[in-house]
């Protein structure tokens, strides 16, 4: 199996310019306010609605409609699904939820990180229906629905180390 | 939070009663569970309920779609989709490939097949 090394994938479906200003995330780098949020998981089926309704009432703090609520639990679920079947395959692991909110800017990122298997090819991983297991019935669309329902979805994984993916979302567009 | 399924038949109808979080967790016995059901009754029709759901991701729309492959075209309907699960059928572009109805009576005696 070839190292492919480092692989990042960004998408951006609206104008992301100010949003790419908050990069340097939780870091005080001329940045206004903002609030953090960390928890560490058992990758356990359980805890995909454990972690979605956390990330939710986290959000919750930006005045979020009710529409958009759902947008962030739906794509915070399609993360730690994906963590729980394809980054650790079913074994016990850990799932690391964090977010921030930036009150001012009404942004918030959302990250969901695992220290499992990876993937190598994230183009082809967050390509619409693509799945390593369709014999499970997997639909295939998790990366799909993490890009419709947030304004931006970043992927950093390699094999072997892990996955990384950082959502962010404007409330009140 | 319950997790199980409740079936109904109806004739050759299949009502699947669908649990309030239909995510991958609560997902994990239905596929095994319908497919021990179907291979034991003849099924021509399936009728997704989703009065209960609060909540569906892909995981739910990859039971939905795995279903409706085994049906024929038009064999496949729901009713009871609030506004998230709508969102979500929406997005899979589910809506192009099952009726929506009502309630569950509508979805039962449509001529429409």
């Amino acid at each position: 199996m070839e190292e492919t090394g480092q692989t990042v994938q960004e998408t951006q479906k609206v104008q992301a310019e100010q949003i790419g200003q908050n990069e340097q995330e939780g870091k005080n780098v001329g940045m206004p306010e903002c609030e953090t949020m960390e928890l560490i998981m058992e990758s356990r089926s359980e805890n995909e609605e454990f972690a979605r309704v956390v990330a939710a009432v986290f959000a919750s703090r930006l005045d979020p409609t009710l529409e958009e609520l759902d947008d962030i639990k739906t794509a915070v679920s399609e993360a730690v699904t994906n963590a729980v079947i394809h980054g650790y395959r079913g074994q016990e692991g850990k799932i690391y939820l964090s977010a921030t909110a930036w009150e001012k800017e009404r942004l918030l990122s959302v990250t969901v990180r695992d220290e499992g298997v990876g993937i190598r090819d994230v183009e082809q991983a967050m390509e619409p229906m693509f799945t390593t297991c369709p014999e499970d019935g997997r639909s295939g669309m998790g990366f799909s629905f993490m890009e419709a329902f947030m304004d931006r979805v970043e992927v950093v994984s390699a094999p072997g180390k892990g996955t990384s993916v950082t959502m962010k979302k404007k409330i009140g567009r | 939070m319950e997790d199980s399924f409740v079936y109904e038949a109806k004739g050759p109808t299949l009502i699947i009663h669908l649990p309030k979080e239909f995510d991958h967790h609560n997902c994990r016995n239905l596929r095994y569970e319908t497919d021990l059901l179907m291979a034991e009754n003849y099924v021509s029709r399936i009728i997704f309920d989703f009065t209960r759901t609060r909540f569906m991701d892909s995981s739910g729309i990859g039971i939905l779609l795995n279903r409706y492959k085994q049906m024929k075209a038009g064999h496949t309907s729901f009713y009871g989709a609030c506004p998230q699960v709508m969102r979500v059928l929406k997005v899979a572009g589910i809506l192009g490939l099952m009726h929506q109805y009502e309630s569950k009576e509508e979805a039962i005696y449509s001529r429409e097949v």
